[in-house]
């Protein structure tokens, strides 16, 4: 069974599809190690019952041409369910049973994946330790009381340690990256577009974009091959012709031209983080890529651009909420005070700060001095990574300002918590494809993780230079299993 | 510039959230902690700059308005925390 949880998701479909390995059998080893690592508090919802059954009915008479060919999955509890509630880790959709299911789920139970169960998330996917979640703090597999970072806290927890083979979580401003980064796991925002938006909880609809996090880069490719499809349910969604991401993979990457922001070397980042990147600097140019120093001279305003237009974007989608049709209810005297009543005691605190931000710089007389500023901010965000594309393929960057911290160091400050993102967030306003690759441990053994940020709509491009890099870096996590009872 | 209680209060009305003064004190020095963060970005000249409102840029494209789910209506009352035969209910509006 230990052999089981640490295979690859790819190795583990050798396995199935040679049947070496049952569904059954790999479902209980999911499901039994998930029911020994409760003191994590990865899981919202579990749903093991029915992925028993269901992977008894894939063993029986499943399709092994399929791309996850009777794979237990658990997923980011963002992502609706039907008929499986879904929170999104907050009190006001405690009780949510969609009656719908989520195209980039959809994706996944269409190839043969099985559903383990929900993971936990910040409330919203609004924070960056997943300490916002109305159902409690996930703590991370690689020390005691470290966060997972966040939002996609509790699937970075869970794949990092071993509960699911691989994951899919949501990435407003750093979601998937930072905790990936934090967690020593691959995490990939693919170009807004890629992946139907369709049944994920809202946060800030012209950022969000769901993504794999795995194990390696491969399993990242592969991921990336199911859940990538135009969906015309998603407005924003494009049709651009997708690669056949994991087929294509390579590691030859001499003569690619990497670019190394000068900006993102900022005041008091710690040494080792500088030394991780200047190793990567180095290790690119032993793969044969040229690395070339470039300029994203607007850098620095990204991290206030979105905590307006992202705050903007959560008040309006969140004033759905108002417990008539589903989600918690308060009681109040007139319809207002029950409106009122329900969203004070049905959001968390962090969420209540945004859709205040966001209701007030949307305000009258307000709206051109904040909201209209921050979009043209973004233009000239985008513009910065737009100029550099024209002399470079991809730019490598730290994925975080520091390693993993601990619980409770950065929640009396909401300030200090956001600059977590600083290095993630201009890549959600402009709308590009990112991934995060584990590169290092810092002098706590926690893992450190490098950023690739690529040309819009070219994934491939990112995934092979960091399965490249992957290749030379040979990083292990080796846990301990500390949390195991 | 500072945000004050009153604004506080006004803006907690406009989103919906009802706040205590204790709320609404911390509210305060968290925002404009917050907004105070935002400020720099008065010192960049924006004058001739178009907004991007989205990354996509394409205008929306249409479709036929066609119901493609079918009977879902226990489902979606069951998730109502207030019901009334095929109705949702809320406080009395009307007097």
């Amino acid at each position: 069974m230990s052999d089981i949880i640490n295979l690859t998701l790819s190795a583990l479909i050798n396995k199935i599809k040679k049947k070496e390995l049952s569904s059954q059998e790999i479902t209980n080893a999911y499901i039994a190690r998930a029911e020994k690592s409760k003191d994590l508090n990865t899981y919202i919802t579990t749903d093991f019952e029915n992925a028993i059954k269901k992977a008894k009915k894939f063993d029986e008479k499943g399709n092994f041409d399929y791309k996850l060919p009777g794979v237990p999955i658990a997923i980011k509890d963002l992502f609706c369910t039907n008929n499986l509630k879904t929170t999104a880790g907050s009190k006001i959709l405690s009780n949510f049973i969609p009656s719908y299911e989520s195209t980039v789920t959809q994706h996944l139970w269409d190839e043969g994946a099985i559903l383990l169960g929900k993971l936990n998330c910040d409330e919203f996917a609004m924070g960056s330790s997943n300490e916002t979640s109305f159902f409690g703090n996930v703590e991370s597999p690689v020390g005691k009381r470290v966060v997972p970072g966040g939002s996609s806290g509790g699937s970075a927890s869970a794949l990092a340690a071993k509960l699911t083979p691989t994951t899919i979580g949501t990435d407003t401003g750093g979601s998937i990256r930072q905790p990936a980064s934090f967690t020593g796991t691959v995490g990939l925002k693919p170009t807004y577009g890629s992946c139907s938006r369709y049944g994920i909880v809202a946060f800030a609809s012209s950022l969000d974009q769901a993504g794999p996090m795995t194990q390696d880069v491969s399993d990242a490719a592969l991921m990336l091959d199911v859940i990538s499809k135009y969906d015309t349910k998603d407005s924003t969604s494009v049709n651009f012709k997708r690669g056949d991401y994991f087929k294509s993979l390579s590691s030859n990457i001499k003569g690619k031209k990497i670019g190394i922001p000068k900006e993102y070397r900022v005041d008091g980042m710690p040494r080792e983080i500088e030394s991780l990147w200047q190793d990567g600097i180095t290790l690119l140019k032993k793969l044969g890529a040229k690395i070339i120093d470039i300029s994203l001279p607007h850098t620095k305003y990204a991290l206030p651009a979105y905590y307006i237009v992202a705050p903007a974007e959560a008040s309006s989608n969140l004033a759905r909420y108002d417990g008539v049709k589903y989600g918690y209810r308060s009681e109040g005297e007139s319809l207002i005070s029950m409106y009122e009543n329900t969203r004070s005691e049905g959001f968390g605190d962090e969420v209540k700060r945004r859709i205040m931000i966001g209701t007030y710089v949307l305000s009258s007389g307000y709206y051109d001095a904040y909201y209209l500023k921050a979009q043209k901010i973004r233009r000239l965000i985008k513009n910065d990574f737009d100029e550099a594309y024209k002399s470079v393929d991809a730019i490598l960057t730290p994925s975080t300002p520091s390693s993993a911290f601990k619980i409770g160091d950065k929640t009396d400050d909401p300030v200090s918590m956001y600059l977590n993102d600083i290095f993630t967030v201009p890549v959600n306003l402009s709308g590009l494809p990112a991934i995060s690759i584990p590169a290092g441990k810092d002098k706590n053994n926690y893992p450190l993780g490098l950023q690739l940020i690529g040309k819009a709509f070219e994934e491939q491009n990112l995934l092979d230079i960091s399965y490249s890099m992957e290749r030379e870096l040979s990083f292990k996590n080796n846990l301990q299993d500390w949390w195991i009872k | 510039m500072s945000i004050d209680l009153k604004t506080i209060k006004h803006i907690a009305k406009l989103s919906r959230i009802s706040i205590d003064d204790k709320k609404a004190k911390e509210l305060e020095k968290d925002l404009n902690s917050i907004f105070e963060f935002i400020e720099v970005l008065n010192k960049v000249d924006t004058k001739k700059v178009d907004p991007l409102t989205s990354i996509a840029e394409t205008s929306l494209k249409l479709r036929g308005d066609e119901v493609k789910t079918k009977n879902i209506r226990e489902q979606i009352l069951k998730n109502s925390p207030d019901k009334n035969k095929d109705f949702f209910v809320v406080p009395k509006v009307v007097e």
